[in-house]
């Protein structure tokens, strides 16, 4: 037994890796600015919350015993390390070029999202709050959240659009059966914007026993750097296991994009490698041109949305415009603010896979290789099948398999005629 | 320009001058582009008594907004109402001796710019302004922007605001300091908060501009009451649900000449 402030022999995740720091500053600054992005617009009542949260978290992740415990729930419930699968069927789509997934469809729970979500629960016990509230588009950080409620006892509200209910009915129903109440959110879109809406309404008012358990790396600071932190785990061990796997980093790391979190998790252990190059891809739905797609990043202009400075799909008065995805976890009309900065400072670049190309992909890699990827994970797919061709059969592409494809069924069955 | 009530600094002026008369202020709020003849409802309430009338800017997420108030802007927008229609139709009402108070979202400041949107709000005849997703540390680029087109940036202070906070809102607020009576959302209550009394005692000790309580004033019982701590009110939703259940611009004078009444009974 040792009692040192050394990490367990082995651990996944250090101090370090919460660190900041690194070539591209990483960290935002005191006002919780990536660039001109981020920040905090809301309402003055969370601006207390807001400040309680950071504080705890910058705690929280100096104190071993913390990074000890959400260690321990990575292994032992999360079922981390996630592994690297080759998928050479796949890759012969690809041009040649070797395609390795990080398989987060294998943790608990089948998504990216049990990552933060545990993290966020134990900064929750550390706040001494008793409840916590979330947003959920797919419905995959929605049972996330109520699955980490349950293993902490926590109480747990889960807002969602009425549109995302009816499409992820599995979903809700595992939300329900872990205890957690789930509110059908009838504004606006029906969608996970206005769920964020109503969250954020939740939140401001019973701040006071409540964390909004954020469930992407928007909205307003600290959020985006706390999910990202706990997320990045993805990309910590990815690296890693790249260079056992390949004796060399990849020449290209691809995740999907829809508020972001999957991907900040893959992409920033790779950010410092500048050979590395970094592909977002967001959901272009029916296509640029049909005006139904959820391409922030490519054709969405800066604004302010859910507290943070970064780009939106609005119109010409300002107002938001409802985004287009066969994928609900796409399907937002902002993304997280420091996207919006590796956007503007070129780290990463950002392309639009459509809703029919991100079907082929999914329908392809169940083919080869016996793996029914998420929708969402898809358009990463997709986005892999497409640069390997460009890039030669010499390389070697890493693409963040987020989640797993069973909650998308009742969309398959219905795209595929099944 | 010759309207008094338009020239810079003129809501503080205006809303100090009233109160030191003794008079409790009455700001009431109204969607702009609710209805075709919406601007008829500002005339209403100037002939029932209001200090300043507050003209919101619909945007399509009001997360700080309660039911009324987001079905309120959900209703003017699917009217086809935007800033620029909400704005135009201002400019063609005369002076109704009473100063105009903007609200709205960041991101509509931001869409044209915030020079631009202060320029345009000043253009249509509107003194000040309210963003209730901006804080006081975010406000800085809106607050030189204001300044330099004569708007009045009005920063609104919580329950939950700590004391140095506290004072550097009230500090750089201009207008009034908007007393939000609550944690929660704008929206009717049945009775007005705790916090509000104990919030409104602590803007006093570090200000002297007025304070406006707001969020879930609603009756003339809690006008009176709200009264005994603030300078002043702000109804927003109370007005707003009669609206949207019909009611026409006589019906809202006779509704805030009620309040008007119980305000005024306070300080005899």
């Amino acid at each position: 037994m040792t009692t040192s402030n050394a990490p367990a022999e082995g651990a996944l995740i250090t101090a370090a890796d919460f660190a900041g720091g690194g070539p591209h500053g990483d960290d935002p600054d005191i006002r919780g600015k990536f660039g001109i992005f981020g920040g905090r617009y809301v309402p003055e009542a969370l601006i207390p919350a807001l400040d309680e949260v950071a504080r705890t978290y910058e705690e929280a992740k100096r104190d071993p015993e913390f990074l000890r415990e959400f260690d321990h729930l990575l292994r032992t419930y999360a079922g981390r390390p996630t592994t690297l699968t080759d998928v050479p069927r796949f890759s012969e789509q690809a041009g040649g070029a070797r395609i390795v997934l990080k398989r987060e469809d294998l943790t608990h729970t089948g998504a990216h999202k049990i990552n933060n979500v545990i993290g966020q629960a134990l900064l929750t016990k550390r706040l001494g709050k008793t409840r916590v509230i979330a947003e959920t588009g797919a419905g995959q950080h929605g049972v996330a959240t109520a699955t980490a409620a349950a293993l902490l006892g926590l109480e747990c509200v889960i807002y969602m659009g009425a549109v995302d209910c009816e499409r992820q009915a599995l979903n809700v129903a595992r939300m329900k059966l872990l205890g957690a109440t789930v509110v059908p959110v009838h504004n606006g879109s029906k969608t996970l914007k206005d769920a964020i809406n109503e969250a954020f309404r939740d939140w401001v008012t019973n701040v006071d026993h409540t964390h909004y358990l954020f469930g992407t790396v928007a909205g307003p600071h600290p959020f985006p750097e706390i999910v990202r932190d706990f997320a990045r785990i993805i990309g910590v061990e990815a690296r890693r296991q790249m260079l056992e796997l390949t004796g060399r980093l990849p020449d290209a790391v691809c995740a999907a994009v829809g508020g972001g979190s999957n991907a900040i998790g893959i992409f920033h252990a790779f950010i410092g490698d500048e050979g590395v190059r970094l592909h977002g891809y967001e959901a272009a739905g029916h296509g640029l041109e049909s005006g139904e797609h959820a391409l922030t990043l490519t054709a969405g202009s800066v604004g302010v949305l859910h507290g943070a400075r970064t780009y939106v799909l609005q119109d010409d008065e300002g107002q938001t415009i409802e985004s287009h995805s066969i994928s609900a976890g796409l399907d937002y009309p902002g993304v997280g603010p420091e996207h919006a900065w590796l956007k503007d400072s070129g780290r990463a670049t950002y392309h639009g896979v459509t809703d029919d190309e991100a079907m082929q992909a999914f329908s392809l890699l169940a083919r080869t290789e016996g793996i029914i990827p998420a929708i969402e994970s898809s358009h990463a797919l997709a986005g892999a099948l497409k640069l390997g061709r460009e890039l030669g059969p010499e390389a070697t592409i890493l693409v963040n398999l987020s989640g797993r494809g069973d909650k998308d069924m009742g969309t398959a069955m219905k795209y595929f005629n099944l | 320009m010759t309207n008094p009530t338009l020239a810079a600094g003129a809501v503080e002026r205006h809303l100090r001058a009233r109160r030191d008369t003794g008079r409790g202020l009455l700001m009431p709020y109204v969607t702009g582009g609710i209805t075709p003849g919406w601007t008829d409802y500002l005339r209403a309430f100037a002939a029932a008594g209001a200090d300043a009338i507050e003209v919101g800017l619909p945007f399509s997420d009001p997360t700080l907004d309660g039911v009324t108030i987001q079905r309120a802007g959900d209703t003017a927008l699917a009217r086809g109402a935007s800033t620029r229609r909400i704005l135009a139709d201002l400019s063609g009402v005369p002076d109704l001796g009473v100063p105009l108070v903007a609200s709205t979202y960041y991101n509509l400041v931001l869409h044209d710019g915030p020079e631009a949107f202060c320029a345009a709000l000043r253009r249509a005849g509107v003194g000040g302004l309210i963003v209730p997703d901006l804080p006081v540390h975010e406000a800085d680029e809106l607050t030189g922007a204001a300044a330099a087109a004569g708007i009045e940036l009005v920063l609104l202070a919580s329950p939950a605001t700590p004391r140095p906070r506290l004072a550097e809102i009230s500090r750089r607020s201009r207008g009034f300091v908007y007393a939000v009576s609550l944690m929660g959302t704008t929206g009717e209550r049945a009775a007005l908060a705790a916090s509000a009394a104990e919030l409104t005692e602590r803007i006093r000790h570090v200000t002297d501009r007025p304070v406006l309580l707001g969020f879930g004033i609603s009756t003339p019982d809690q006008a009176r009451e709200a009264r005994r701590h603030a300078d002043g009110v702000v109804v927003g939703a109370a007005v707003m649900r009669r609206v949207l259940d019909g009611a026409g611009p006589d019906d809202l004078r006779a509704f805030l000449a009620t309040l008007r009444q119980a305000l005024d009974q306070e300080c005899d």
